[in-house]
């Protein structure tokens, strides 16, 4: 397996959905390219810290707050809609 | 090196039973989908926008909008599938009023050449993040990620910050299996690269290290 082809395989391989053979082709190929390697590593950690990082989480007060607007106007809708009928 | 584990969504056995239930006119079952996947639509939708105030706007606008078209939602797809790809649109109209000069859309930025090895390839040092506090982190990760164009923010967060599958991503997206791997290959090693200049290894004492 060349670099390229490695680099084509990654996303498969990081998402194990790699068939048999191509896995061991790909994990051998990384036994031996270091720059592979380090692609894949840390690719692997780059997703892993995105997704620990809870970056964007909703605050408790403003989550309640939006709950509460989108159900005033989900209510305002359907008077809106029965009225229409 | 093993495959990445997903973040599982919550349980969606009774999902349906939720869904049924709202569009028989049970609002306490609507807001419970919406107690469920509040926070998952806001994150999106700020990955989106890069914008807090805007993000708020779209959960609304997104719910609201699931709400009265619930009775057109044909229980082909999953009620958050169908949800995700209401969010998705609603921020890009956001993004699309905020920058008219540039056109967004998730076709764009379709035009790279081929999968070529990234051009920096240079190690981490072990657990990278523990350089920094947890807010400087966070800052890192939000300016890294808003360097990426939003066709391939959007598909990175919804396939590795949602977990949702790439199939479901394709779905959420209206993009074909093969340009929601495409987009997520060339999303993440942007964002590897980007990342590099924080968390790779130093070769002298001076920085954080």
């Amino acid at each position: 397996m060349k670099c390229s082809e490695f680099l084509h395989e990654l996303t498969n391989y990081l998402d194990g959905v790699l068939d048999g053979p191509t896995k061991v082709e790909l994990e051998n190929h990384l036994s031996w390219c270091h720059n592979c390697y380090v692609v894949c590593d840390t690719t692997k950690k780059t997703i892993e810290i995105y997704r620990d990082s809870q970056l964007y989480e909703l605050p408790e007060d403003l989550r309640s707050r939006l709950r509460s607007a989108i159900m005033k106007k989900c209510q305002q809708h359907k008077k809106r809609d029965s009225e229409s009928v | 090196m093993g495959a990445i584990q997903n973040k599982l969504e919550g349980p969606v056995s009774d999902e349906l039973a939720l869904v049924r239930a709202a569009k028989q006119g049970d609002d306490s079952a609507f807001e419970e989908l919406v107690r469920r996947y509040d926070r998952n639509v806001f994150r999106i939708a700020q990955h989106i926008t890069q914008n807090r105030e805007d993000a708020e706007d779209v959960v609304q606008e997104a719910f609201l909008k699931a709400y009265s078209n619930l009775a057109k939602f044909q229980e082909q797809s999953k009620f958050y599938t169908w949800l995700v790809r209401i969010a998705v649109n609603e921020a890009l109209m956001k993004l699309r009023r905020k920058k008219p000069e540039r056109t967004v859309s998730l076709d764009e930025d379709i035009k790279t050449e081929d999968d070529s090895l990234p051009r920096e390839i240079a190690d981490w040092s072990p657990n990278p993040e523990q350089q920094y506090t947890q807010g400087e982190l966070q800052e890192i990760l939000s300016k890294t990620i808003q360097g990426l164009p939003p066709g391939f923010r959007t598909v990175f967060v919804l396939r590795d910050v949602e977990g949702l599958s790439t199939e479901e991503t394709a779905a959420a997206l209206e993009l074909s299996v093969p340009a929601v791997k495409s987009r997520l290959l060339r999303a993440r090693l942007q964002l590897r690269e980007r990342l590099g200049r924080y968390f790779q290894k130093r070769e002298s004492g001076d920085g954080k290290q």
